[in-house]
């Protein structure tokens, strides 16, 4: 990513949100599994923390878009999971620019925690866990990845 | 006008410790993964082969490598620590930064070569327990706790040979820097016997409607408005209720910041400037380098035109804890 390109803070138009609301959400849990699968195959995501996160439900929520993602990690693959029947293990609200801030490194999850543009509830050492683990990959080329396009 | 400090900044990881090193820091600090340094978060820090990777990068770039072993080596468990410090000599880091007197002792007998900093997780504030550890343990650098005043840090740098090391930007540990214990008393582990204050499993953020809850090991810390920053879950920045008022009885979720004062820093003589945050993201590390290295630079000719541009502290209070900085103790009154 171009180091001169920086994502704006922006919100998306209350009625995006209703929006997608009435959209089906398989298309935002399969691009994010897809993104972090690819990840896997790079072998970019250290095993011992993937451990951790075996069997556990995670749920991505984009306020402005209303689209929401839940997925869990299980024989070593990120699987959709398309009727979540229990409550995620870790969950995240943010604003798209927020999450696309943080996916091209421009900001640092606890500045947005702070700032209460990315909630973050559930399990706070998995929250930890996924964070570290996402900030020690080394991207080899960010926008290549199919969770940059989306 | 004294030589510039150091910038000492913070790797929790790899990118991190990139993001530094590509951003103008002097030298980097880092930790294993393990508890036998006080960042002892989950997924953080680093294993032998990152390291090795990491001391590679730095150097090619003639930045320095200091590693931190500093919690205090727990009983029946000696070993662990003394062993992290032969793998870091063996591992060639420019400087171990150490708390333990044990652990100080072992380092110096048995790698006399190898370069020693004091921690502020030692909590020496004054010069004659930094005297103490030259004269014992041959430490040639100091880090000082966040608890003196600017006057205080000079009185210290006057009176030792030792070089002098201070905290210049990051959350505050505002209580008698490596002796605090608030977190055990709430649930039973706390930063010198585990490596983290408030280790993460006993913290919970509880979305409620219109505001969000912390609690540390079921202990109510604060509550935040939805339109109030947060802080990190700390007794110390928690909201308590103090003869019938609830409010930020000990010390509001802030970040110390330096900037203001960077000319007196450097003409009192302090050797380097450390920037707290391992546990944070490579973006904090490239957006508070960055903008130290081009204060610190700034000063290179003279600090009469010292200005502390706006778009310094801006982009500096964005990444605090409760999105305010201070200056600490560096200007109370009061000692
Ligand atoms: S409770 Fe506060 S002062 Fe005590 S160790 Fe934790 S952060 Fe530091």
């Amino acid at each position: 990513m171009n180091a001169n390109f920086t994502i704006p803070k922006f919100r998306l138009p209350a009625f995006v949100a209703s929006l997608g609301h009435k959209l089906p959400q398989w298309p935002h849990a399969l691009a994010l599994v897809a993104g972090l699968n690819a990840a896997l195959k790079m072998k970019l995501l250290p095993e011992r923390e993937l451990e951790l996160l075996e069997d556990k439900l995670f749920r991505v929520r984009i306020n402005d878009t209303g689209g929401e993602a839940s997925y869990t990690y299980r024989d070593g693959m990120f699987r959709p999971v398309f009727r979540p029947t229990r409550e995620p293990d870790l969950a995240f609200a943010a604003n798209l620019s927020a999450y696309l801030q943080l996916l091209a490194r421009q900001e640092d999850p606890d500045t947005l925690f702070f700032n209460r543009e990315l909630e973050i509830t559930g399990d706070t050492e998995l929250g930890l866990i996924v964070k570290n683990m996402l900030d020690a990959v080394e991207w080899p080329r960010l926008p290549r990845l199919p969770l940059a396009s989306h | 006008m004294s030589q510039l400090p150091d910038l000492i900044c913070p790797a929790g990881s790899l990118p991190a410790l990139k993001a530094a090193v590509d951003n103008g820091a002097d030298a980097v600090y880092l930790g294993y993964k393990n508890d036998t340094n006080a960042r002892n978060f989950a997924g953080l820090n680093f294993d032998a082969k990152t390291m090795a990777e990491g001391i590679r990068y730095a150097r090619a770039k003639g930045r320095e490598v200091l590693l931190a072993i500093n919690t205090f080596a727990q009983a029946g468990r000696v070993a662990d620590w003394q062993k992290a410090v032969d793998a870091a000599v063996d591992q060639g880091v420019d400087a171990i930064i150490l708390a333990d007197v044990g652990l100080l002792d072992y380092a110096r007998n048995r790698h006399p070569q190898q370069r020693l900093h004091l921690s502020v997780q030692g909590s020496a504030t004054s010069y004659e327990a930094i005297n103490f550890c030259q004269r014992e343990f041959g430490v040639r650098r100091a880090v000082l706790p966040r608890v003196l005043t600017l006057a205080q840090v000079e009185h210290v740098i006057k009176n030792t040979t030792v070089e002098i090391e201070v905290f210049g930007f990051g959350s505050l540990c505002v209580m008698n820097e490596g002796r605090c214990w608030l977190s055990s008393y709430a649930c039973g582990e706390s930063p010198n016997t585990v490596g983290a204050c408030s280790p993460a499993k006993y913290v919970k953020w509880d979305k409620q409607p219109g505001a969000m809850e912390t609690r540390l090991n079921g202990v109510l810390i604060d509550r935040f408005g939805d339109d109030e920053p947060a802080g990190y879950p700390t007794l110390c920045k928690g909201r308590f209720e103090v003869q019938g008022e609830t409010y930020y009885a000990l010390e509001e979720p802030t970040s110390l910041n330096v900037l203001p004062i960077l000319p007196e820093i450097i003409k009192i003589g302090v050797r380097a400037i450390k920037v707290e945050g391992r546990q944070r993201s490579p973006a904090y590390v490239t957006q508070v380098t960055r903008t130290l290295r081009a204060a610190l630079d700034s000063l290179r000719d003279g600090s009469e035109r010292f200005h502390v541009k706006p778009a310094w502290q801006a982009e500096l209070a964005k990444v605090s804890e409760g999105s305010q900085a201070t200056l600490g103790a560096y200007n109370r009154p009061w000692r």
